[in-house]
């Protein structure tokens, strides 16, 4: 089983990496980026675990425990099943 | 007077800290290593110093705000203990929770690495008495994230109980309101971007760190 696992600013924080993106983008012709936001992508395998919900509750608590910061960031977790090796 | 100064992987600030220490109160901190899960006895002052713990990982501060030493830490700081947390110190001050807040990019993107004008905003505090008033001293700044963020609520509880120690004169790096560094409710544990260790010696280009430290000496 994956957990994918988007961590993004909060709307209303400054994100002066994604105003970079944007006028970069903006700079090579493409004036219909109005702006960008940057996050990041968190990609976990899990081992030994088959339900989905409890999967989905570890995870949460790890982006509680250490994979988002509450002040600045939100999370969002996707949990994938893999199909089993042939 | 009894100090420590915290060693992460990747801490370059801590030898700094250690030789202003040494210099300004005559004994030789602790050096204690991260996965240490005990602080001395009988401490006046712990320093979680700068660098790039964990390369900055995840979020600056973010892997070393885990670490097997911070329960302790969160311990001495609850019983009032000084802790002093510098630059990427005072990142991993505001992860683990004992100051509000984050710090983010500077706004300007860019890495910033000067001298920095800064004011005394609260010259009461236990990291500023010694200064007698003095309303203004200058700390190196090196950092590429010290844009410091909270929220409203926080930021006017900050203002409005003296928990603002230090504003930068020139807003270096877009933090809200101008904040350098902050104190706790407690006013024990302050977090500051600028490097006080940085400038306790004439030959550093200024001293005016030293009164910091003296500031803590003294209420010890």
């Amino acid at each position: 089983m994956k957990a994918i696992v988007r961590i993004d600013l909060k709307q209303g924080v400054l994100d002066p990496q994604g105003q970079a993106v944007a006028n970069a983008l903006r700079g090579l012709g493409f004036d219909e980026v109005a702006s960008a936001r940057q996050g990041k992508l968190i990609e976990l395998e899990l081992t030994g675990e088959t339900n989905v919900d409890s999967a989905r509750a570890r995870v949460e608590e790890m982006c509680r425990k250490l994979l988002a910061n509450p002040v600045i960031e939100r999370y969002h977790i996707d949990i994938v099943a893999v199909a089993p090796a042939e | 007077m009894k100090s420590a100064v915290i060693v992460f992987p990747g801490s370059n600030c801590d030898r700094d800290a250690a030789v202003a220490i040494e210099g300004i109160t005559g004994q030789t901190p602790a050096m204690i290593w991260h996965k240490e899960t005990e602080l001395p006895d009988g401490l006046d002052l712990i320093v979680a110093p700068g660098g790039f713990s964990y390369g900055d990982y995840l979020r600056c501060g973010a892997i070393a705000a885990r670490s097997a030493i911070v329960p302790a830490l969160k311990r001495e700081a609850d019983r009032g203990v000084a802790v002093i947390g510098v630059c990427n110190g005072f990142q991993v001050l505001c992860e683990t929770g004992l100051l509000p807040g984050a710090l983010l990019r500077n706004a300007g993107l860019n890495f910033v690495c000067r001298p920095e004008p800064l004011e005394i905003a609260n010259a009461n505090s236990r990291f500023t008495a010694a200064y007698q008033g003095r309303r203004e001293v200058v700390f190196p700044i090196a950092h590429h994230d010290g844009n410091y963020v909270a929220d409203e609520d926080t930021l006017d509880r900050l203002e409005g109980d003296g928990r603002v120690i230090f504003r930068y004169r020139d807003n270096p790096n877009g933090s809200a309101r101008d904040i350098a560094g902050i104190s706790n409710e407690m006013g024990n544990v302050l977090g500051l971007m600028p490097h006080p260790e940085r400038a306790v010696d004439l030959l550093h280009g200024g001293d005016d760190g030293v009164g910091l430290f003296q500031s803590v000496l003294e209420a010890a």
